[in-house]
């Protein structure tokens, strides 16, 4: 019992960290937002909006007062669960957010289900012969893999796929004449399969299966070569040679105690690129027009709005964080070491 | 001062000097061993070609004056051909040419970025290191938290969204976030190594600081931080094009590789060769940097 | 009855870029109830020979040519199913660093129990049966509260208990022949002296035949009847070892007895000059000569051959008109 307080105790110190960090994120964003040469309320209203409607929007906008006053403003919104409005739709940007978000996450957890999977499959086959065919066809296929990058990848099987081979879908979340779910928790696919609808369910999965599959490939060829890596690594390690020297079966060794901590660091790793991916989904989402977040936010960015870039980047720190917290509590669980380490 | 004497001394010159040739003798030899890594040297003649490709472009390409404002309608949308390597776009421009221009400024980009970031960042990284425990720590390493706590590409794309959509404030962009990378590799590996008796006997001798942090803690960090230069360049690469491609950075008609497969990938599928003209020269150029950052990873590696 | 014969052994291991020629042309036998020193420095080939005894080399090293005859059969030539027999049941092996030998993320009991499961005769794959012989075996290694030992991480027992249960671990499945590997070096001075009452009790108790690996050469003289010396991935001498520590033929078993500090004679003792040969390109002739004292011409040329005289046997071109 002392162990595990110890270890809450470690995960609650991160949070409070965690908190300040993205304190001073907003601080940055905020600063650098506010620093854009030219007129927010302007920019919003159009250039044929009256001058004296512009100021008083201006004033709304407190756009008028020093940067620190503005930021308190802004904080004191933040506070009441309100990110500002944005220029562009006219709502609360947490209302936009709220609704672009699920769109982006369903597309990341797929996404990721896809790498482990993957990078599973393909480290521990190219682990097993070093050298051989098999071995060097993945590891060819990995090299590929990591040095195309994910908008290229969603290029690619777009033209592939959904051009050429007309299997899958070119665009979108679900297709037009199938009637969407009802929202229940933003996810597509759960939605369906809460309410019973196998077409609509089927039907999202198809749209997702290429965009997370652009963003999958990097990631997912990545970490198969640090499996493999590992593994090979691993296997001459002495406690390997230990239970061979007991004579215990080969596959037994290689499929359970060179994988278990050839693994551990792996997951670590798998699970640090999955939170990255709400990065690299930014450009996946507008080449596939998928409804999330990250279409969002570069048409906030282009369009300077700038309640709504603030907003988005801060909504992806913290969903980073959690991600990142998350993946700290998996290897915690997982590797004794640094379970039993905490009590000293 | 006793440093001043210190210099005087002609055993410790002698002793600065053995340090020196040893070190260029282990250069030698983690370049020998680059050298026989033969894929690594692949990607190391594909880069070179590049430049040679970029810096001359001018004259080595087929039709230079397409790079930037160039019309001609009868051309346009053609096929690859053995006139035009990678088809024509849809202003009858020759795709392959302006591909080439393209690596001028995904080049430029590299190596702007880099070489603002990695100084500030190395040197920020062994103070930060060194001076465990002080306020300066503190500084240094909080404030890189704060940048690191984010995916880079929306750090990256926010910095940029905020500021004029051109090539100069996407690199300023890309620097701002990428230098706090730098500070972490090098604080943790100052902070392991600050204890070794190297250090503390060269303390102990009065040796200056900035001789430690760059004669004798900076060389042992050599290898990983070379690795990282070079992979980093692949992924600069990579965001420099995303940023163009979002539409925050060059703007069209500069021939910047992300802004082109952004211009042309509005007209897949049925112009589909137009993409593949600047989304080729962006892989091959992440390929080569890949490749020698695998080679210099191996090279520094196995001793 | 010889128990194990080895014969002209060559092992390399391959890097990227190198080949290592780490062993040489190796023979060494052991007797049935015989038990045998093996000295040498760090790097002189020993582990890598107790590690070809059982083909567990890790991936970079390969025998090359050679055979390992035990109980007449040739291990080199068997396949899988007879080597695993070999290695469940009839040799057993301690490594040289219990905490490197020990899977890092398995309990100890996980691992003794699959390491049971295969030496025990596997129709009884009843768990408790075996945790009852896991925790049987632990006390007999003098290991106080087994259950706990069991249940805990290799990384959270002492350096003395992990090395009890590598020892534990390797009685299980050596039924004739134990290879011990540095049995104490990676433990206190305190320590060592239990382990190694621990060892020889066990070996009586089980009239095992032991190959002790060790450059504690107080502890090889104690234990040994006979001792091999290895030098550069060469046996260069092999005596009863009461004779070889009493009167050492062969240069470089003269210059280790010399370098060993004892409370007896005044002074630290002399290290021996140079460095071990590099594998990669080792020295023409005998791999000694370039830190051999009596090094003659002909010792840059030929490679010494084994020269029997009397009951010891020594491979040093200084005795070439001695055999008897």
């Amino acid at each position: 019992m002392k162990i595990k307080k110890a270890f809450d105790n470690f995960i609650f110190k991160r949070f409070i960290y965690s908190i300040f960090v993205l304190f001073a994120l907003s601080i940055l964003i905020f600063t650098l937002a506010r620093l854009l040469p030219g007129d927010p309320a302007r920019l919003a209203l159009g250039p044929r909006a009256p001058e004296d409607v512009v100021q008083r929007y201006r004033e709304q906008l407190h756009l008028d007062k020093p940067i620190y006053i503005q930021y308190f403003y802004w904080l004191n919104d933040v506070i009441h669960l309100s990110l500002g409005r944005s220029l562009v739709t006219f709502r609360d940007v947490s209302e936009d957010i709220y609704e672009f978000l699920p769109a982006t996450l369903e597309l990341i957890l797929f996404s990721g289900i896809i790498i482990v999977i993957g990078a599973l499959t393909l480290g521990v086959i190219s682990g097993r012969k070093p050298g051989s065919t098999v071995d060097n066809a993945m590891r060819l296929f990995a090299y590929v893999g990591i040095s195309i990058p994910a908008f290229v990848w969603a290029i690619i099987l777009q033209l592939i796929f959904a051009y050429w081979l007309n299997v899958l879908p070119a665009m979108g979340r679900i297709s037009s004449g199938i009637p969407s779910p009802p929202r229940i928790t933003g996810f597509m696919t759960i939605d369906s399969l809460l309410t019973g609808n196998l077409v609509a369910f089927i039907d999202s999965i198809e749209h997702l299966i290429l965009p997370a599959t652009a963003l999958a490939i990097g990631p997912l060829a990545q970490d198969a070569r640090i499996l493999r890596a590992n593994l090979i690594e691993n296997i001459g390690k002495d406690y390997v040679l230990n239970f061979k020297s007991h004579g215990i079966p080969e596959s037994t060794i290689y499929f359970k105690y060179a994988l278990k901590p050839s693994l551990i660091p792996v997951i670590a790793v798998m699970g640090l690129d999955i939170a990255s991916l709400l990065g690299n989904a930014f450009l996946v989402e507008l080449i596939f027009n998928w409804p999330g977040l990250s279409r969002y936010g570069i048409n906030a960015m282009l369009r300077k709005d700038l309640n709504a870039i603030v907003g988005v980047t801060l909504v992806i720190g913290l969903v980073f964080i959690i991600a990142n917290l998350i993946v700290d509590l998996i290897i915690y669980r997982l590797d004794p070491r640094i379970k039993y380490h905490e009590k000293r | 001062m006793k440093k001043d004497k210190m210099k005087e001394d002609p055993f410790y010159e002698l002793l600065v000097r053995k340090q020196r040739k040893v070190r260029i003798e282990n250069l030698k030899r983690t370049w020998y061993r680059f050298s026989r890594n033969k894929l690594s040297v692949f990607g190391l003649s594909i880069l070179f070609g590049i430049i040679i490709l970029a810096i001359f472009a001018d004259y080595l390409t087929p039709y230079p004056h397409h790079a930037e404002l160039y019309i001609n309608f009868s051309e346009r949308y053609q096929p690859p051909s053995l006139n035009h390597l990678f088809g024509t776009d849809m202003y009858g421009r020759d795709v392959f040419s302006r591909t080439i221009f393209g690596f001028r400024y995904a080049l430029m980009m590299v190596a702007v970025v880099l070489s603002l970031v990695v100084p500030i960042g190395v040197i920020l990284g062994l103070i930060a290191g060194y001076y465990k425990g002080t306020w300066i720590e503190s500084i240094i390493v909080r404030t890189s938290e704060v940048f690191v706590a984010l995916p880079p590409l929306v750090l990256a794309l926010s910095i940029a969204s905020v500021l004029e959509p051109n090539v100069f404030n996407a690199m300023m962009a890309v620097s701002l976030m990428w230098w706090p990378w730098y500070v972490r590799l090098v604080y943790s590996m100052t902070s392991s190594l600050r204890n070794e008796p190297y250090i503390l006997a060269a303390k102990a001798i009065g040796e200056p600081t900035y001789r430690i942090l760059f004669k004798e803690l900076l060389p042992n960090m050599l290898g990983p931080i070379l690795t990282k230069v070079t992979l980093d360049a692949g992924w600069v690469i990579i965001i420099g094009a995303a940023i163009s491609f979002v539409g925050l950075g060059a703007q069209p008609p500069t021939p910047d590789l992300g802004t082109m497969v952004s211009e042309y990938g509005r007209y897949l599928p049925e112009y589909w060769w137009m993409t593949f003209g600047p989304a080729f020269g962006i892989v091959l150029l992440i390929l080569s940097f890949n490749l020698i950052g695998d080679g210099v990873r191996d090279a520094f590696a196995s001793e | 009855m010889e128990l194990l014969n080895i014969q002209n052994l060559f092992v390399n291991y391959y890097s990227y870029w190198y080949t290592y020629r780490v062993i040489n042309g190796v023979s060494l036998s052991v007797n049935a109830g015989e038990k045998i020193g093996l000295i040498g420095e760090s790097g002189s080939g020993k582990t890598t020979l107790l590690k070809s005894i059982l083909r567990i080399l890790p991936p970079q090293g390969k025998i090359i040519s050679g055979d390992i005859f035990f109980k007449g059969k040739n291990i080199l030539k068997m396949k899988n199913d007879e080597l695993n027999i070999i290695r469940r049941k009839h040799i057993g092996m301690i490594f040289q660093d219990p905490l490197a030998a020990l899977n890092p993320v398995f309990k100890i009991k996980d691992q003794i129990l699959e390491i049971l499961k295969y030496s025990e005769n596997s129709n009884k794959t009843d768990k408790r049966e075996l945790l009852r012989k896991a925790e049987q075996l632990l006390k007999e290694v003098a290991l106080p509260e087994p259950e706990r030992v069991l249940d805990s991480y290799p990384f959270q027992l002492s350096g003395g208990m992990r090395q009890r249960v590598m020892i534990a671990m390797a009685l299980a499945s050596a039924k004739e022949l134990l290879l011990a590997d540095e049995p104490t070096t990676n433990l206190d001075v305190t320590i060592q002296d239990q382990i190694l009452k621990l060892l020889n009790n066990e070996v009586q108790k089980r009239k095992l035949s032991l190959i002790l690996v060790s450059h504690a050469l107080g502890m090889v003289s104690r234990m040994t009847d006979r001792t091999y010396v290895m030098y550069g991935g060469d046996i260069v001498e092999e005596a009863p070892t009461r004779e070889l520590f009493k009167e050492p033929l062969h240069p470089y078993t003269q210059l280790l007895l010399q370098s060993v500090p004892r409370i007896s004679v005044k002074g630290i003792g002399e290290g021996i000059k140079g460095n071990p040969p590099d594998y990669r390109y080792p020295p023409p002739g005998c791999r000694f000569h370039p830190r051999c004292p009596f090094a003659m011409e002909i010792c840059k040329k030929e490679k010494p051959q084994m020269i029997t005289i009397g009951n010891r046997k020594v491979a040093c071109h200084l005795y070439n008109n001695k055999e008897k």
